[in-house]
């Protein structure tokens, strides 16, 4: 049964396409079939961090308007076979979306794939609420910053309101992934903690993404996190969190920095 | 020419509520006043019936119509007069109504904005929302209480006819007895709210005690002046 997930924040810059590549990198070493759909209309970065911006033809956009069939606009990885790449459109913007040109493309995406993962735009406009639309499940991107928590307590009432599950009146599987965290500005007090997240949004953690310059790195080259250097913190990290995804239980590790002398005395948060 | 059909045409008498505004001397006074109630809650009467009863002011034709404008302005339409001297008014004024009041000047609970009123009317009015309130969601409960087991979240807001219950920590705002009740109270486990209003009179974030917060507390209102309290 294909599952349609969403990575979403409302905020922009906290690593929802990074997030997406590396799931969907670390569901397709599992053996899974997946498939990750750009929906940042006019903004397209998931083919780089894919490393497939040279080999778009078509894309989203041409599938919903026809111009395209949905076999000529998908991108198959040259790392992983089961993985596959169907880009947006740089050039138009996300009026050129519809509501039920998406549907039929995830219908027909949900027939050939595992795993539709759908990477979202920032924002709570169209292209937000077309790209959660029709998902079962939705990975809330957050970095421990509170603009970024207040973001996302938005998109999470969106979630629940807005897709065509709540509508139905059903529920969408939610699941928190802190990205960016720093356990050392954490305990400095410049950073909100996982308990402060997690109290704010009151939704399961699917995982902590430790701040590392290997995510940086490996967006440069055009590479998921977790198909690069494996043994990294936030490959493993990512990893970790796509076994929960599929269901498996795997003890939660919050990354850590033994705290010197001088930060357990003044490390307590000040606010 | 034979009718196609028999059927007899049909005229039926039916009731609606409406809202009725009975304006006093001033009436510059008067409507400054409704001004500042429509700046609270913009756009309330948009939709809605509302009949002018002018038995307390003696106004003449061109009075009226003047009144009757500067209601339309603030988007309120007035669809009927009552009180009125019919001498007094023309075929461009709205008409008086005839016939008593089922009740008389019957104070109505505002109905809840967009949807119509619940089939069982008797029950106790109160709300019960059993999620956290995300940012950006509005609950908007005139009827009565509000009770939410979960957080309402920092850009949330709840505005209640009655008293706002939160079993979680209050981020965002709470405005209780906004229809007018100076009774009415705010309970939160935890409060780091941005704003508390009732009846009207508000606190900001700022104006609360720095102590307070991250505490259960309620907050009412003492002579018009909110008073917040810790519950332990």
């Amino acid at each position: 049964m294909a599952k349609v997930l969403v990575v979403t924040s409302g905020k922009g810059g906290v690593g929802k396409t990074t997030t997406t590549a590396a799931l969907g990198a670390a569901l397709a070493q599992m053996g899974e079939t997946v498939v990750v759909v750009d929906f940042d209309v006019g903004l397209r970065n998931l083919d780089l961090v894919m490393g497939a911006e040279r080999r778009v033809v078509y894309d989203l956009i041409n599938v919903i308007q026809g111009i395209a069939k949905l076999s000529q606009a998908l991108i198959r990885d040259k790392r992983l076979e089961t993985l596959w790449l169907l880009p947006a459109s740089q050039t138009r913007d996300k009026d050129a979306l519809t509501e039920e040109g998406v549907g039929r493309v995830i219908g027909e995406l949900k027939e050939k794939f595992d795993w539709v993962i759908c990477d979202s735009p920032a924002g709570i406009e169209r292209g937000a609420i077309l790209a959660m639309r029709y998902a079962d499940a939705a990975v809330i991107v957050t970095n421990p910053e509170v603009s970024s928590v207040r973001d996302s307590d938005r998109i999470i009432g969106m979630l629940d309101s807005k897709t065509k599950r709540a509508e139905s009146g059903e529920r969408i599987d939610k699941h928190l992934l802190i990205t960016r965290y720093d356990s050392a500005r954490a305990h400095r007090g410049e950073m909100l903690s996982i308990d402060d997240v997690l109290e704010i949004l009151s939704t399961p953690l699917l995982g902590i993404i430790p701040e590392s310059e290997e995510v940086l790195r490996a967006s440069n080259v055009g590479s998921p996190v977790t198909l690069g250097n494996r043994l990294s913190a936030p490959a493993r990290a990512y990893m970790e969190a796509a076994k929960r995804l599929q269901g498996e239980s795997v003890a939660m590790t919050i990354p850590h920095q033994k705290r010197g002398l001088f930060n357990k005395i003044f490390g307590r948060r000040a606010a | 020419m034979p009718i196609a059909n028999q059927r007899t045409m049909r005229f039926l008498g039916r009731s609606y509520m409406a809202f009725v505004f009975a304006p006093e001397l001033p009436i510059i006074e008067w409507l400054a006043q409704l001004d500042s109630w429509l700046a609270r809650s913009p756009g309330f009467f948009g939709d809605r019936p509302v009949v002018l009863d002018l038995a307390n002011v003696k106004l003449f034709k061109a009075g009226i119509a003047h009144l009757v404008d500067c209601l339309l302005e603030r988007n309120i339409r007035v669809i009927g007069l009552e009180g009125a001297d019919p001498s007094q008014l023309g075929p461009e004024l709205p008409p008086v109504l005839s016939g008593r009041p089922t009740s008389t000047n019957e104070i109505v609970a505002l109905p809840r904005p967009e949807q119509p009123p619940a089939a069982a009317p008797k029950q106790p009015a109160s709300l019960l929302i059993d999620r956290p309130v995300r940012s950006g969601q509005s609950i908007i409960y005139p009827e009565g209480d509000v009770s939410v087991l979960g957080s309402v979240g920092s850009g949330a807001e709840i505005v209640a006819g009655g008293s706002i219950h939160i079993y979680g920590t209050l981020r965002g705002r709470a405005m209780a007895g906004h229809m007018g009740n100076p009774r009415a109270r705010i309970f939160c486990q935890k409060i780091e709210a941005e704003l508390l209003a009732i009846n009207g009179y508000y606190r900001t974030a700022e104006e609360i005690d720095a102590g307070l917060r991250g505490r259960p507390m309620q907050a009412w209102l003492n002579d018009n002046v909110m008073m917040i309290t810790a519950l332990n």
